[in-house]
């Protein structure tokens, strides 16, 4: 039981309860894909992941650190969903008293054309954060506006393709035209090495 | 002795710098004196070996004294670090690792290299004094090894810099990089160690292709 922040919950079942009950998420939605706002999952005692709208993230975001004791964020990573069009955005957060996490999922738009490619900042809640979004607009090309030294080079210097981490880009490709590679590389794959030794004759 | 630098000390410091750079005559990469550069941009130059008994000795030092720059680059570097321990005392063959380029005479690229690095190992092992070698660590090193199609990592090595001996493996045991070691003594007494000159012979297809993968390029084109 955690006492000292204005919600106290004992189980992450009752969490979201309490968030749903208050108007911080919507209410679930019969369909459980990643990127659907609503989706709520609950994944062990101790684990739990809601998506919400990009409107709402920030706002959830700082009353789950400041009203129910989420004070450390764990990471802020993005999964490319190339098929739907989206980003997803996952701020994982996590409870010192009750030992809980709670992952936010923010889809958003993969185009910058189409008002995508964007999230606001939350460097201002963990300062670390800005690392993270400094990481994400160089690898995914999402930019959050504000964030300090965001448009800097963070790994990739000098880069200039499209953002490696984005699906669209054939890291493959691009490595067979630029680093030389050296001829005669085979590959030992061991499934086809067992399927020939188990099944010779096929 | 005051501690405190003011301007009055910096300009002093400048002016022996300028002192110096004046007194050394033919600085080759200083446009004017009074604007010393820290870096040569002269290309390197080839140096003959001597002849005879005497090359003969000198190869017999070298040999004897491989000096390990200590820049660990991959996960091979984790391999080096046993080498100085009693169990494999890599100092019985005269291995000994020194903390900076000037004084080195071995650079190991401990496996994979990304484009970032790439740069630094340019740059450290153009900072190495002649005689130099290169020992490349990993399959990561020979063929990419298993980051073969990252799009960050080269592939070879020997594309960027001169390499004269290979260990294989991921990642080489501290046995292997002993007998590699051992390998390097015999080509060096051999006369064989003569990638520095390899590397100032074909200058211009290794620049060609270093700016090819390191795109923003902000040093000089070589920088001693
Ligand atoms: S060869 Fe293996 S151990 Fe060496 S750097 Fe590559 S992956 Fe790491």
């Amino acid at each position: 039981m955690n006492t000292s922040y204005q919600y106290s919950y004992t189980n992450i079942e009752e969490l979201l309860e309490i968030l749903v009950e208050k108007g911080f998420i919507a209410p679930a939605t019969e369909q459980q894909h990643a990127t659907v706002i609503g989706r709520r999952q609950v994944q062990s005692s101790d684990l739990a992941f809601v998506t919400v709208a990009p409107e709402a993230a920030r706002h959830l975001i700082l009353d789950l650190r400041d009203r129910f004791g989420f004070t450390h964020l764990v990471l802020l990573t993005a999964v490319d969903y190339i098929e739907e069009g989206k980003f997803l955005l996952t701020y994982l957060l996590h409870n010192y008293e009750l030992h809980h996490d709670i992952g936010v999922q923010v889809p958003i738009g993969r185009e910058a054309a189409e008002a995508g490619a964007s999230m606001e900042s939350i460097h201002d809640l963990w300062a670390q954060a800005g690392t993270y979004q400094r990481e994400l607009k160089e690898m995914f090309g999402i930019d959050f506006p504000g964030s300090p030294r965001v448009d800097e080079p963070f790994i990739l210097e000098g880069w200039d393709e499209v953002p490696p981490m984005r699906r669209e880009f054939d890291t493959k490709q691009y490595s067979e035209t630029t680093y030389f590679p050296r001829p005669g590389r085979s590959t030992n794959d061991p499934a086809d090495y067992m399927r020939q030794k188990l099944y010779p004759k096929e | 002795m005051s501690t405190d630098i003011n301007k009055e000390d910096t300009q002093t410091q400048q002016e022996s710098i300028r002192q110096v750079v004046e007194a050394m005559g033919e600085y080759p990469g200083a446009a004017d004196a009074s604007d010393p550069q820290l870096f040569c941009e002269a290309r390197p130059k080839v140096e003959k070996p001597f002849r005879g008994v005497f090359e003969k000795f000198l190869n017999w030092a070298r040999a004897n004294s491989l000096w390990v720059l200590g820049f660990g680059t991959g996960c091979g570097a984790i391999e080096l670090r046993p080498l100085m321990t009693s169990r494999f005392d890599a100092s019985r063959f005269g291995v000994a690792g020194r903390p900076t380029p000037r004084q080195s005479s071995v650079f190991i690229i401990g496996g994979y290299a990304s484009v970032k690095t790439l740069k630094r190992i340019v740059r450290s092992y153009e900072q190495m004094q002649n005689p130099k070698f290169v020992i490349a660590l990993g399959s990561c090193t020979i063929n990419g090894g298993m980051y073969w199609d990252s799009y960050n990592t080269i592939n070879r090595i020997d594309q960027y810099i001169p390499v004269d001996v290979y260990i294989t493996g991921c990642m080489p045991r501290p046995e292997a990089i002993l007998a590699g070691f051992v390998k390097l003594q015999e080509l060096i007494k051999a006369g064989r160690g003569e990638k520095a000159n390899e590397y100032a012979e074909h200058f211009d297809w290794y620049k060609a292709n270093q700016k090819k993968v390191i795109k923003d390029w902000d040093m000089p084109d070589y920088n001693w």
